[in-house]
């Protein structure tokens, strides 16, 4: 290239780039106005973070969107929602917003410690009590709900769906060919893997990323320990360092052995998925999955078979995903218009049935949602309740984060001991324990 | 001779293999984005498209990704030219017009070059608020241009360094100023430096995915942020993925490609004498 | 000659830029060390003393040993085979062979690309599963009947930041070879002449001449992969995910600050990350600047 071209590109570049900042610049530049303006201009806005960004969940916020843009036409609707998958984490993005002190007008947080240990501890979202009086949503939301989102009489979230993290999927196929029961029991469970592994199914119980081991050490928890155990351990009144921990830690050593070897370059999906391809015989997995053997076309009780995770029957593992307000939201008006559509009747069960999820009030309409969920609903109304772990509701995020730390550790050392006191010093330095 | 040239011949035997091994992973890309959503499958990611080549694809992904493909243009462009001219000036000055504390200025510009930007990254979201520029490309653009700073400084310091002094020293003599001597001297013969500089900087701030990621909201994400966003859906259509890939890929490498001559240049500046 | 306007105008001109830099670099690294000495664990700021507690910790820290040695691995094979290879390729191209800029360009092309863009692929390409599912270049090895070959990749236990490196070796090793081959092209035909005078074979001349001209450049390679390799971050995310097994500083840093909210943690490896860069970085800073200036 000679120099005089070069010359020209560089002139032409210097142009564009003058025209860029001309525009950009009223934007860009730190005017003190900045800070205030966007009351006047976009009033008629509001910014909704999550991270439903594919799929079911994707199509199911559309759906609650479109409820929202009917009864609130001159709203602009902005979808920040952040894939939470390998990569970039939703939440770390939302963390970064808050420490910049730029929160979205709105954004999805998990029932339970998640939001009261983490965004209500540092003064971040709003009480809606407001809402609730004025909406009549004490009478409709589920009574055992309302306390994993309130502190000190505040109420602080408004929950949208109910999921439920205990759930054992099955390929009916696999276990039909080789005579085995759906286990109820942790040893009916081993007894059935070893079946099936003796029979040549490569790979018995199928896992995922190091996020699907912590689902999976959850539910083996409370399969061992029981719900009154498994509730003690987030209150401190079961101890991390005891002999029933350590009886559970060794059935999760044993589950793991059944487990596919190349585990965590899978995710979640792609764990799932064997199942129904008739790869693997079980997978723990959230009934999100339902969501996804769906969109995969698969029929239920065909392809696909569901009981409580062994040991858990009787108890629902549940997370809850809901909607806070941000003190200090740009768009506060906007923002409860949001939130009244997200706790509504309608717009939970436009919601719902698209997401694979039940709706968090009692009220919704049964017949839009299918098999599974029936199912669902009527466990979460006669189930023993607890929390999920990896899901937000029974710690904070920071114990949450070291309890990851421990799993990860522990899946390439397979220490036990080493493990337990790693989970103890967890609960002891960021959780009830003392 | 005929001996020697057929031993030349067997020199190809490596260097074919290598370029097979670095064109790989393009190969996956490209027939993986060429494929329809019913052909995806990692045991027939090998195989050529079978049902047509699906153009399709290409389009749907720049469809999706077209906001962001604006956002890292209106970043980078500015980005790339702010910092290669204030590192023609500062490259100027520590070469031509050393004044006293320019040796030890000099290293402490270059370090910067080195950090890990984990080091700086809690305060860099804490002042960006305090400033207003959280969540901008304006900030976006503060950041690659300061942090760009040290390599284009060195690198125009080390293409001056070898213009002879004596034209400076004429052009005072002449009596034009340290301005009109950059200006009238120095200026014109910098565009191969400029070029060099504009390409790295181009390529380093196109292809940045931590400053983005934690200095942006949605809206102003770019490109590299919004296709590894794209990822994460429940079901991820492959094809369009890696469609999408290549589209985010295109602009370093048709830079890569017409002007790789004056890119290599530009990492050659990194190695500082190298 | 100078005059004092111009000496005023010359500080005036740089002054932005270094002042930026003061900020932005030494200023930060000063706040982030603040931050480390802090109890600072939530969302909120707490810049309440703790002394030198967070790194204590962290030595004592399992997941940052895993870490240490993590990085240990990677920057030795990284770096290593990165210069091997480099300098492979660049003698193999000093040859004078046709197709020269061909080569040249595909192997640095990598160097074009974000990560980002490829770490899809290379999960792909490095897919371990294993029997029916067989993929990848696992997939590849048995089609051609190199079955010994197949083998866990990243996956592999206690080794599998290994092969991490390869796809770092993939991007960077070409830029290595753009260095050597600067460096070769820059070797005086006239040296390697007197060389074959003397009746050196070719063989010598590259172990007597040439490989000894090529120190320093060895050493500015070792120094920039060196710190690339220290703070690498992209590529663990899209490759591996956020795992244990692969976890290193850079990854450890993000995840503690933004998932876990421990900002004085995140704080403190952010700055043992910066001594360990300093240690490679500072000596060679001023080993090239003096030599400069002895010049």
């Amino acid at each position: 290239m000679s120099h005089k071209k070069l010359w020209s590109l560089l002139a032409l570049l210097t142009l564009v780039v003058t025209l860029l900042a001309a525009c950009g610049g009223s934007k860009a530049t730190p005017a003190p106005e900045q800070t205030q303006a966007p009351a006047s201009g976009d009033k008629n806005e509001v910014e909704v973070f999550s991270w439903w960004t594919g799929g079911g969940e994707a199509a199911g916020l559309q759906a609650m969107i479109k409820v929202f843009n009917q009864k609130y036409p001159d709203i602009k609707f902005i979808n920040a929602a952040v894939a939470g998958g390998a990569g970039t984490n939703a939440r770390a993005v939302l963390a970064a917003r808050l420490q910049a002190g730029d929160p979205p007008d709105s954004w999805q947080g998990h029932a339970g410690q998640e939001l009261i240990g983490t965004y209500v501890a540092a003064g971040q979202i709003e009480p809606l009590n407001f809402l609730y009086e004025k909406n009549g949503w004490l009478k409709v939301m589920p009574e055992k709900l309302i306390p994993l989102i309130s502190k000190d009489g505040k109420i602080y979230s408004v929950p949208v769906n109910i999921h439920r993290a205990n759930v054992l999927w099955y390929n009916p196929k696999i276990l039909k060919d080789n005579n085995v029961e759906v286990p109820t029991t942790i040893d009916e469970w081993f007894a059935a893997m070893d079946k099936l592994k003796a029979a040549g199914v490569e790979t018995p119980l199928a896992m995922g990323e190091q996020w699907t081991a912590m689902h999976l050490f959850e539910t083996v928890l409370l399969g061992t320990l029981g719900p009154d155990a498994y509730n003690g351990l987030w209150d401190g009144t079961t101890a991390w360092d005891g002999p029933e921990v350590h009886q559970a830690l060794v059935n999760y050593d044993k589950l793991l052995t059944y487990t596919n070897s190349d585990a965590t370059s899978l995710t979640w999906q792609d764990a799932s998925q064997l199942v129904v391809e008739g790869k693997a015989a079980f997978n723990v997995m959230g009934d999100w999955a339902e969501g996804y053997f769906q969109e995969l076309g698969k029929t239920p009780k065909v392809d696909y078979g569901w009981a409580p995770v062994p040991g858990t029957g009787g108890t629902f593992q549940f997370l809850s995903d809901s909607f806070v307000l941000a003190k200090g939201a740009p768009h506060r008006d906007a923002a409860i218009a949001w939130l009244t559509v997200a706790g509504s009747k309608e717009g939970q069960d436009a919601f719902n049935p698209v997401k694979g999820s039940i709706p968090a009030r009692s009220d919704g309409d049964r017949s839009l949602y299918d098999e599974y969920l029936k199912s669902a609903m009527d466990d979460w109304a006669s189930n023993t309740l607890v929390g999920s772990l990896t899901h937000g509701v029974v710690a904070n995020d920071s114990w949450k984060s070291e309890i990851d730390t421990a799993i990860g550790l522990y899946l390439s050392s397979h220490d036990i001991d080493q493990f337990q006191s790693a989970l103890a010093t967890a609960c002891k330095d960021s959780g009830p324990c003392q | 001779m005929n001996t020697q040239s057929r031993a030349r011949n067997w020199l190809y035997v490596p260097l074919i293999v290598m370029a097979i091994f670095y064109l790989v992973p393009l190969y996956v890309m490209i027939v993986t984005g060429f494929k329809s959503f019913a052909e995806i499958s990692l045991q027939t990611m090998w195989n050529l498209p079978a049902s047509g080549i699906h153009f399709d694809n290409f389009s749907e992904a720049a469809q999706k990704l077209a906001p962001y493909f604006w956002n890292s243009t209106r970043m980078v462009l500015p980005a790339a030219i702010l910092s290669s001219i204030l590192g023609s000036l500062n490259g100027y000055v520590l070469s031509k017009w050393k004044f006293p504390g320019s040796n030890i200025i000099f290293p402490l510009l270059l370090f910067g070059m080195f950090i890990p930007y984990q080091s700086i990254l809690i305060p860099l979201v804490e002042f960006m608020r305090k400033v207003g520029l959280y969540g901008t490309i304006g900030g976006l653009i503060l950041t690659h241009v300061i942090y760009g700073i040290p390599i284009t400084t060195l690198t125009f310091r080390n293409y001056y360094a070898n213009v002879p002094t004596e034209l400076v020293e004429a052009a005072s003599i002449d009596g034009a100023g340290l301005l009109k001597t950059y200006w009238h001297v120095i200026l014109p013969i910098s565009i191969p430096s400029f070029v060099v500089v504009l390409i790295w900087q181009f390529t380093a701030a196109w292809n940045d995915f931590l400053f983005a990621v934690v200095l942006t909201d949605s809206q102003h994400w770019p490109v590299t942020v919004a296709l590894n966003n794209m990822a994460g859906s429940q079901i991820i259509a492959w094809n369009v993925q890696m469609a999408g890939s290549f589209l985010a890929a295109a602009p370093t490498l048709l830079v890569y490609l017409f002007l790789g001559r004056y890119f290599l240049r530009g990492m050659m500046a990194g190695a500082l004498k190298g | 000659m100078r005059t004092t306007k111009d000496k005023i105008l010359s500080i005036a001109l740089v002054s932005p830029s270094i002042l930026a830099v003061l900020i932005f670099v030494y200023g930060f690294i000063a706040w982030s060390i603040r931050v480390s000495l802090s109890r600072w664990k939530g969302l909120l700021p707490n810049y309440a003393w703790a002394g030198l507690k967070n790194y204590i910790e962290l030595f004592h820290d399992p997941r940052f040993q895993v870490d240490v040695r993590n990085t240990a691995i990677f920057t030795v094979l990284f770096v290593g085979i990165s210069l091997i290879l480099g300098l492979f390729l660049a003698i193999m191209l000093d040859q004078g062979l046709k197709g020269e800029a061909f080569f040249r360009t595909v192997y640095l092309f990598p160097m074009a690309i974000s990560y980002i863009v490829t770490g899809v692929v290379w999960r792909w390409l490095m897919n371990p599963a294993q029997g029916s599912r067989l993929s990848g270049f696992n997939l590849l090895f048995d089609k051609v009947g190199l079955d010994f070959l197949i083998n866990k990749w990243h996956t592999t236990p206690q080794w599998g930041i290994a092969f991490i490196a390869i796809p770092a070796i993939w991007q960077m090793s070409g830029y290595v070879m753009a260095l050597y081959l600067g460096g070769l092209r820059a070797i005086p035909e006239s040296l390697r002449e007197a060389a074959r005078v003397d009746g050196a074979t070719e063989v010598d001349i590259y172990r007597h001449v040439v490989l000894p001209l090529m120190r320093p450049i060895t050493l500015s390679a070792m120094i920039i992969l060196g710190h690339i390799s220290l703070k690498v971050f992209d590529l663990i995310i899209a490759v591996a995910g956020k795992q244990v097994a692969l976890d290193v500083p850079a990854v450890y840093m993000w995840q503690t600050t933004f998932d876990g909210y421990f900002f004085n943690r995140g704080a403190a490896i952010g700055i043992l990350l910066l001594l360990s860069v300093a240690v490679l970085v500072i000596p060679y800073l001023w080993y090239s600047l003096r030599g400069e200036a002895e010049l």
